[in-house]
This record gives structure tokens, sequence and C-alpha cells, in this order.
């Protein structure tokens, strides 16, 4: 990865990136990955039987795309935390833009942490979250 | 309400295998560009995938069959993963123990109370080292989610 500490203070924002439109498919292909087979996700009738107009993503898709966007930027190895606090549903034909911000430097020990987003195409949030890697 | 002896409750350990074939579906699948997922021979996880631990677990282990929750009214709140070094990479093979660490009340916006349920789940390599953990909150609200248009798990908050 070519992000060094040197690159990196406070402030500092990775390029954002766009995601998306999300498909049904893309739900299904994370439940198939992960093991999370709620048919809330993928089944037109039960989510309309559960009273939502139809299938929604699975959070931890997103999560998962933020944390892509993260570890894309500062290496797989190097992440030391993630987390992230789920906030609006996230639907078909969604578009996701993922962001960062270097929000914290240790360097004693070469950790920067970071201010993740992802937001929808209608500007409110999927995602708020948070990470911390090692960076050489 | 959620009973507070249930703090401290575990489910069952069990052993999972961290797969290289795994790791790359579960990449493509979260949509990473980076190469270290698919290259590399011994690739290391990525961040959120222990979520697919519960390939492993033993059917109806988990510890929420003893949370009495309203399931139609469960939502995700959040997740934060914690590793003592690089992630879990292929071939590791790990021992996963999950347990309630809190559970509080709180006031929903709308009336009525919430319950959050906060459990973590602790991954042991061989020697019984703690090389990660996944620290989940899970959110029983005061009405069902579909009873409006588009709740989210922030609501109340």
């Amino acid at each position: 990865m070519g992000v060094t500490w040197d690159d990196l203070e406070v402030g500092t924002e990775a390029a954002s990136r766009h995601f998306g439109p999300l498909t049904r498919t893309d739900f299904v292909r994370y439940q198939g990955a992960s093991g999370d087979f709620n048919p809330i996700h993928h089944d037109e009738e039960f989510a309309r039987g559960s009273g939502f107009p139809t299938v929604f993503s699975v959070g931890m898709l997103q999560a998962g795309i933020l944390a892509s966007f993260a570890t894309d930027w500062l290496g797989a190895s190097n992440v030391r935390k993630f987390g992230v606090q789920f906030r609006e549903q996230v639907w078909p034909g969604d578009e996701l833009t993922c962001s960062a911000t270097v929000v914290g430097l240790d360097e004693a020990v070469r950790t920067v942490d970071l201010e993740l987003l992802c937001t929808r195409q209608t500007g409110g949030t999927a995602i708020k979250g948070t990470a911390t890697f090692v960076v050489g | 309400m959620a009973d507070q002896s249930l703090v401290g409750v575990t489910d069952e350990p069990f052993e999972l295998v961290v797969e290289r074939g795994k790791i790359r579906e579960f990449a493509r699948a979260t949509m990473s560009t980076n190469a270290e997922y698919i290259v590399e021979k011994v690739p290391v996880s990525p961040p959120t995938f222990l979520a697919s631990s519960a390939f492993w677990s033993p059917p109806g282990n988990s510890v929420f069959s003893k949370v009495k929750l309203d399931l139609k009214r469960v939502l995700h709140g959040g997740v934060e993963y914690v590793f003592h070094g690089p992630p879990p990479a292929a071939g590791a093979e790990l021992t996963a123990q999950t347990r309630i660490a809190e559970i509080y009340e709180k006031d929903g916006k709308r009336g009525g109370t919430m319950t959050f349920v906060v459990s973590v789940q602790e991954f042991r390599d061989c020697d019984g080292n703690l090389v990660a953990e996944a620290r989940n909150t899970t959110i029983e609200t005061a009405r069902p989610p579909a009873d409006g248009k588009s709740r989210t798990a922030t609501e109340g908050r």
C-alpha cells in the first residue's frame, strides 16, 4: 500500500469512493458469504408481509463495504479496530459514498484513528464508523 | 424487559477455521478491490469477516436463545471488531465464544422502552491467546420496525 506515516495528519481525507447502485443480487451475495439468511433481505413476500415496501440491504453488507473502503486505503493487515453504528436502511438502487478522515495519530505506536462515513444518494447517513490502523 | 441476570451468560465455545476461499468470497461480496485478499497465498481476513463464524456455530447455540427478545422488534444497532495484531489469516484455527456483556434500557423518543443487549464474541488461537473480539449491540425497539415507514436503528437515541 502506498500510504505512509508521513502522508497522514489530523484532517487527512481518503479519496471518497462510490458503490452501487446496490442490487438485490448484492444483498444475496453478501448473505451467502456471511451466512445471515434473514429472508427480509431477499424474500419480497416476506418483506412486504413484515410491512416494508420491499427487501432492504443487510446492515453488515454496508459495514463490509465501508471496511473494504478503509482497508483498500490503509492495508488489509494493518487494521486493529473497526466499528460501525447503523443509521438509515439501505434499499435496492441506493448508491453509497464512503469517506474517511484522520482524527488522531499516536506516534509512539504508529496508529492512526479514522472517522468513517457511508452515505446514501439522498445525503442520509447509512453508517457512521470508526477505525484504527497501524501505519509503517 | 430483558433479564439482567443474563449478563455474563455464555454460549458453548466452538472451533472455526479461517479459509482462503471464504476470504475471497467475502472480499468480493463486500466489494473490496484490495489484491491482498485475492493474490496472497495466505491472505488476512477482512475486518468484518468474523461475522461468517455463524457457519461454524452449532445450531441453537446462540446466547440470544437465552435472552427473551421479541424478534419482530429487534434491530442491529452496531458492531465493533478489535484485532490484537493483524486480522486472522487463512488457515488460522480459532475458538469462538460469546458472552452477554451488558443489558440496559433507554426511553424511546416515541414512547415505550428500548432494550440494548451488548454481546462480546472472543476469538482465541490454539494457545488460548485472544486474537480478535466482536462487540455487537442488539436493540429491542418499543414497537416493530415495520410500524413506521423507514425506521432506523438509531430511533430513540
